[in-house]
């Protein structure tokens, strides 16, 4: 047991957390967005499996990590425009055209590795990390937080930027209304079904460079259903964060701590069953929710197809 | 759709004293039905194609195995049992405009506890009695196990969508546990629960393979159809659905209802795992999920949660899944193919509805 706590094992555990969040704080990111424009994106799985499939993809082929990173992005974004088309163009339920494409993208992803790879796992050599000087010199904290790969800093970065885009500009205030008065928003000369789609695609890229954020360099490989939940514990992030990306970095890094637990536990040679500690994030979000749950927020007209006129 | 379509679609029969426009009417449905799945299983032939599969021999062992030969038939009308209970489940909640989106964690805690108290029961009392304890410990447990998210939803607001996916992860993992830890069979190497004895499980329905839980899920979907369109707790939950706050005013307890939802919508999910154990499978693997939940999701829906449409459409995913499994076998295609082509027609099959209800409204304007 004294093993839980030494420098070495801490540095890991958080590093592992850093690693295990990114996923989650971009899935959870665009998830936000999506909410904010409306459109409840229950299909966010189904993107972070095309972004991980095909970020895998590029990033074998070309060599480039970053190159990578794009296909992923474009692969999320591809999906997302399906669910553009079918939920915020022409209305149908966003729910069930959400669990098609999430069990659809399970489908074709796992079909397509298998006939591209056959049986073999073929591993990426691993990323390179961006150390930052001086900061990474602290004990514990510095290798764990200032020693990943430069997605990683720009991805926190990107949680400012929301930040600002919600506040600040003319497009996060369109976003805002698409989601709670959407016939407001038509009334001003706004097309929602325009901001409802950027919305949408902008979560599909999120969500998809989230997904090759996980196969390239949190696995180092592509697996079929490797996103194992990944995607759901996203949608959780973001109806907690209720429209604050900051809190959706806080609410990722917690479950990555969560997620890391697993594999630090099994170096620090505790043995529990995998099973019960792959319990560990769901839990702590149920937890959170019994806890919080009241206080999650969501648009007024989440989940509700924008018709004109209809009202 | 079924709300605002019904009553003109009756009133059309009843008119028609000929009975020609409900012939046409079916037709319409029939080519509604079967026009969008072929434009589905050409758009699933194309990837086929891509990844260098003939797409023909493909869907003609699906239709061999799933429909025309005597035991792909047997097997596909085996298979619906525990889809129908599953399919009953979900028309309570979503009629009653909740989504127990929790179904595979219900189905797995129900198909666990069942594959533990089976065989032990069969032991201590007679058969009958032992599998009708087995499938109420079933019932229970997945019941229990959907009292979170009822309660937070009922007394905290908080969405079940969330609650319900959350508890499908706790609930495959736990399952999983339960059967490595507490429910192993000691006898075997293999992690799996006890198995229960060929004819210890539910009875064969005459001289074929079909088990008789098939007739338990048609009962069930029936009963549930019935209740929800011809009795006050039916109409009592529509009115939840269609309306929460004017449910409140008129003094119904939404909470109350709530969570009867719930408990009824797991205990139905429970049992399509019981009857999965008990009439099928015999013992539960580890890292068993087939994933029947999430599946029958957007089929009910497409059904407009009529039982009776339901059924059709249970029946043609039993079709697709059998097939799909067997002929993913013979064609080396993995087996995960059959996902995505049930999804396809799920998409496809909700675009058709949507055009023909444009098409027809415009019609009527």
């Amino acid at each position: 047991m004294t093993g839980l706590f030494s420098e070495v094992f801490l540095s890991a555990l958080l590093f592992g957390a850093v690693t295990a969040a990114i996923p989650l704080l971009l899935a959870g990111l665009g998830e936000q967005i999506s909410e904010k424009a409306g459109v409840l994106n229950i299909g966010i799985e189904g993107m972070m499996l095309a972004g991980a499939y095909l970020g895998f993809v590029g990033a074998f082929y070309s060599g480039s990590l970053w190159l990578g990173f794009l296909t992923g992005a474009a692969g999320g974004a591809a999906v997302a425009l399906v669910m553009a088309l079918l939920c915020v163009r022409i209305g149908l339920n966003q729910i069930v055209i959400g669990i098609a494409l999430t069990l659809g993208l399970e489908g074709l992803t796992a079909l397509l590795h298998h006939f591209q790879f056959s049986r073999s796992y073929p591993r990426l050599p691993a990323a390179d990390a961006t150390v930052i000087p001086l900061l990474s010199d602290i004990p514990v904290v510095g290798p764990a937080f200032f020693k990943h790969h430069l997605i990683v800093y720009l991805a926190v970065a990107l949680v400012f930027g929301m930040g600002y885009l919600y506040r600040r500009t003319q497009l996060g205030l369109n976003l805002q209304a698409a989601g709670d008065k959407p016939a407001a928003l038509d009334v001003a000369g706004i097309d929602v079904v325009r901001t409802r789609t950027i919305a949408v695609l902008t979560t599909g890229a999120l969500a998809g460079l989230g997904g090759a954020y996980l196969a390239n360099v949190g696995a180092g490989l592509f697996i079929p259903f490797i996103t194992n939940g990944a995607g759901f514990l996203g949608i959780v992030l973001a109806m907690l964060a209720r429209g604050r990306p900051i809190w959706v970095l806080f609410g990722a890094l917690l479950f990555g701590v969560c997620l890391s637990l697993t594999t630090a536990m099994q170096v620090a040679g505790i043995n529990i069953p995998t099973d019960i500690i792959q319990m560990l994030p769901f839990l702590a979000v149920m937890i959170m929710l019994v806890l919080f749950g009241r206080r999650a927020s969501l648009p007024a007209a989440l989940g509700i197809p924008y018709e004109r006129g209809a009202r | 759709m079924s709300i605002d379509t019904a009553p003109t679609v009756s009133a059309t029969a009843l008119d028609a004293t000929s009975g020609a426009t409900t012939r046409r009417d079916i037709l319409h449905r029939l080519l509604m039905t079967l026009g969008p799945i072929l434009i589905a299983l050409v758009i699933a032939g194309c990837i086929l194609l891509a990844v260098g599969v003939d797409p023909l021999a493909y869907y003609g062992f699906v239709l061999e195995k799933g429909l025309f030969s005597p035991l792909g038939i047997q097997q596909t009308l085996t298979r619906m049992a525990p889809l129908l209970f599953l399919a009953a489940g979900l028309i309570v909640a979503f009629r009653a405009g909740m989504w127990n989106l929790g179904g595979d964690g219900q189905f797995l805690l129900g198909a666990v506890t069942a594959a533990a108290s089976a065989p032990v029961f069969v032991q201590i009392m007679p058969a009958w009695l032992a599998l009708v304890c087995s499938f109420l410990i079933a019932m229970v447990v997945a019941m229990i196990w959907s009292l979170v998210p009822a309660l937070l939803r009922a007394y905290q607001g908080v969405n079940e969508i969330i609650t319900t996916l959350m508890m499908t992860f706790l609930g495959t993992s736990l399952a999983n546990v339960l059967v490595k830890l507490a429910f192993r069979d000691p006898g075997t190497t293999v992690p799996q629960t006890r198995t229960l004895p060929v004819e210890d499980r539910l009875p064969r329905l005459f001289e074929t393979t079909i088990t008789s839980g098939l007739l338990l899920g048609l009962a069930a979907i029936i009963i549930v159809h019935l209740v929800m369109t011809r009795t006050a707790f039916g109409l009592k939950l529509r009115i939840v659905g269609a309306n929460p706050r004017a449910a409140v005013h008129s003094g119904l307890g939404v909470p109350g209802l709530t969570v009867a939802v719930f408990a009824i919508s797991a205990g139905l999910a429970g049992l399509a795992g019981a009857v999965d154990i008990i009439g099928v499978q015999g013992n539960v693997r580890a890292d068993w999920n087939p994933a029947y939940g999430l599946a029958v999701i957007p089929a009910v829906f497409l059904a407009r949660m009529n039982g009776f449409a339901a059924i059709g459409f249970v029946f043609l995913l039993s079709v697709l899944s059998i097939g799909g499994e067997s002929a993913a076998r013979r064609l080396g295609v993995p087996n995960h193919f059959t996902l995505m082509l049930v999804s396809i027609v799920l998409i496809v099959l909700a675009l058709a509805e949507y055009f023909d209800h444009r098409y027809n409204q415009s019609r009527r304007a």
